[in-house]
């Protein structure tokens, strides 16, 4: 079960993780951002949810997803390297914990109309997917770019009933998008949930996505003590973008001191390369979407348009919760150039027969920078699968 | 006396607050802007602060944001060009912008500045009750700045009047639930308006998003003390007349 609990990683009455988080909105959106606030745990905890939530994560997303030992990736690295699943949730990876989570929560909200933002279009497939399963009208705002170069996920959100709208606004990405969304919010204040797929937004965006993604790190619990007789690995490695699946993959681990937490960014064409989307490394605390949190911005204060070749870590920010993680150094934080996630993703496609979503593959091309003790059990969040990426793969295919 | 208060000491109704962004439409065009909004009858205006990501804004002013980053218009600028300001504009001065730049300019900076180059007002749309209480009150009343707070049709009458309670200089009612520069029909608001004349606030209420002509400067001001005008002048300024003649048409169609 989802459970309530007080840390030092945990978001206070405010909506902070230690210095970063937040509610910077204008007053068009704080009655329904209050609302979430006053309640969203309420409804969460509601016995009468949970049952909801954990019979549609069973039954329709496909929950548990299994832990693998892959063996020749542990092998070649001398540990024991499991692999979280989260590639095999309905609709291809780990968004639809959330949007099943939010889908049910706009119900009890008496919302009709849903938005959501989409980038590499995973989560708005994932939002498209609970409208449907919901009869609810779907809005997904994407870049007008990101629409482009992610053409089979924009057919999925239409097929599924979904409206895409072009964002036209800034550099026509995600950040875009976002900013679309949280514009369509303001307009449409009395019948609209907005269905944000990271663990970004105003307090209680961060903390409410990381707990209906906490799932992810609740299974492992569970799935290592049965395989391993030990509840905790020594290693939890996650790609970050906004950060949902590593918030899920960290969550029950977060207070457990003996286990590293790896959070991997992407590096772009290299950090220093001005075509980066590696945050912590050259963000300054900063607000965006409606927190504050690290930032990548010019000297000015304005946003920085990033680079990654995985539309998904494409993010000039972080989540609030991943900044306190960095700069309370509870949190490792890594990196990994577009270069060097191509090799991982070929790599894990070729030795264990998984092909990985662009963004996993970042968290995948650190295991070869790291070093591990025999006894080391380590769990890598295999966020998402690699089919929305063949077009790209198959650029590099040789 | 800081000159917002000054002015709801003498004028008590149809006070016509414009919107510009800095920058926009050229680098330097701010001072032509100001004067001719001075000179055309505007009581009050209101200097936007470009941001890339300015998420209460609907289409023009996003474009004019735009536009005037691309013509190099920073914090910085905005002051250097604020400079000598006061040698020949009167009207009170607010500069309005979103967080994140002010916070990398420095909260405390920025509002020293912005008294040193005779500022009246700021608004921060995404700078919260909560953050502005615990953090940043201290600076805008040290330089003697008058922070102005957005209320909607959907705060509700104890928010409103907590926010009246903090907020100084006037109250920024918006008309509608809405981005700026929509059409939303004003004069479906006036229940609203009545409203926040009877609940007789503290601050005088000027209103603002989708005030775009006389009509609805008239709707609006019926019941409150004035209202704000900001996509449909930066519309205007887009024309490609110059800038005094078209500051002069558009408020000549409000006011005269």
């Amino acid at each position: 079960m989802l459970t309530t609990k007080e840390s030092e990683f945990s978001v206070n009455e405010h909506g902070y993780y230690g210095n970063f988080g937040g509610a910077f909105i204008p007053e068009m959106l704080y009655p329904n951002v209050k609302q979430l606030q006053e309640r969203y745990l309420q409804i969460m905890y509601d016995p009468a949810f949970q049952q909801q939530f954990r019979q549609l994560l069973s039954d329709y997303v496909g929950r548990p997803t299994p832990l693998y030992l892959a063996e020749r990736l542990s092998h070649k690295h001398g540990a024991s390297i499991y692999l979280k699943r989260e590639d095999l949730c309905h609709t291809g990876a780990h968004k639809i914990n959330n949007t099943v989570g939010q889908i049910l929560l706009a119900e009890r909200l008496g919302k009709k109309r849903i938005i959501a933002e989409t980038g590499a279009g995973q989560h708005g497939v994932a939002t498209a997917t609970v409208c449907a399963l919901k009869g609810l009208e779907c809005i997904v705002y994407m870049g007008e770019k990101d629409i482009e170069r992610q053409a089979p996920n924009v057919a999925r959100m239409k097929m599924l009933g979904a409206t895409v709208v072009p964002a036209l606004s800034g550099s026509k990405t995600l950040k875009d998008a976002t900013n679309e969304a949280i514009r369509d919010w303001i307009n449409n204040p009395l019948d609209t949930h907005y269905i944000i797929g990271s663990v970004v937004g105003p307090h209680p965006y961060p903390d409410m996505v990381t707990r209906f993604q906490s799932v992810i790190s609740e299974e492992i619990k569970k799935q290592l003590l049965e395989k391993t007789g030990s509840k905790l690995p020594t290693h939890v490695i996650a790609c970050v973008g906004g950060g949902s699946n590593a918030a899920g993959a960290f969550y029950h681990f977060l207070d457990e001191l003996s286990v590293k937490l790896v959070a991997v960014e992407a590096a772009g064409c290299g950090i220093a390369s001005g075509m980066s989307a590696a945050t912590t490394q050259l963000g300054k605390p900063g607000i965006l979407h409606g927190s504050k949190s690290l930032l990548m911005q010019t000297e000015d204060g304005q946003v920085v348009e990033p680079h990654s070749i995985s539309a998904g870590l494409d993010y000039p920010g972080i989540g609030p919760l991943q900044a306190h993680l960095y700069t309370s150094g509870r949190g490792t934080f890594m990196s990994a150039t577009d270069e060097e996630a191509l090799a991982a993703g070929f790599e894990i496609s070729k030795t264990e027969g998984i092909i990985p979503a662009l963004e996993t593959a970042h968290a995948f091309s650190v295991l070869n920078e790291m070093h591990f003790e025999k006894n080391d059990v380590v769990v890598v969040c295999l966020s998402g699968r690699g089919d929305k990426d063949l077009a790209t793969y198959m650029k590099y295919l040789k | 006396m800081n000159r917002i208060d000054q002015l709801f000491k003498q004028k008590h109704h149809n006070v016509l607050n414009v919107y510009c962004t800095a920058g926009y439409p050229h680098l330097n065009s701010l001072h032509e802007v100001l004067a001719s909004l001075q000179a055309h009858g505007a009581d009050i205006v209101e200097i936007g602060i470009p941001y890339s990501d300015p998420i209460a804004d609907g289409p023009v002013i996003q474009q004019s944001n735009m536009v005037a980053l691309e013509n190099g218009m920073s914090i910085p600028v905005l002051f250097e060009q604020l400079e000598n300001i006061r040698n020949d504009i009167h009207l009170p001065i607010i500069l309005m912008g979103y967080m994140n730049p002010v916070l990398q300019f420095g909260m405390e900076k920025f509002c020293a500045a912005a008294e040193k180059s005779g500022v009246d007002g700021i608004i921060l749309p995404d700078l919260p009750m909560y953050e502005f209480e615990t953090e940043y009150q201290p600076f805008f009343e040290k330089h003697r700045l008058r922070f102005i707070f957005l209320v909607t049709p959907e705060t509700s009458e104890t928010r409103t009047r907590e926010i009246d309670g903090l907020s100084s200089g006037f109250l920024y009612a918006v008309s509608s639930s809405s981005t700026t520069g929509k059409n939303k029909a004003i004069e479906d608001q006036v229940a609203y308006f009545k409203k926040l004349q009877d609940m007789k606030l503290k601050n005088p209420v000027l209103v603002g998003f989708g005030i775009k002509d006389r009509l609805t400067f008239n709707s609006a001001a019926e019941y409150t003390n004035g209202a704000i005008i900001g996509s449909a002048y930066i519309k205007a300024l887009g024309d490609t007349t110059g800038i005094d003649l078209s500051t002069k048409e558009f408020l000549n169609g409000i006011l005269a």
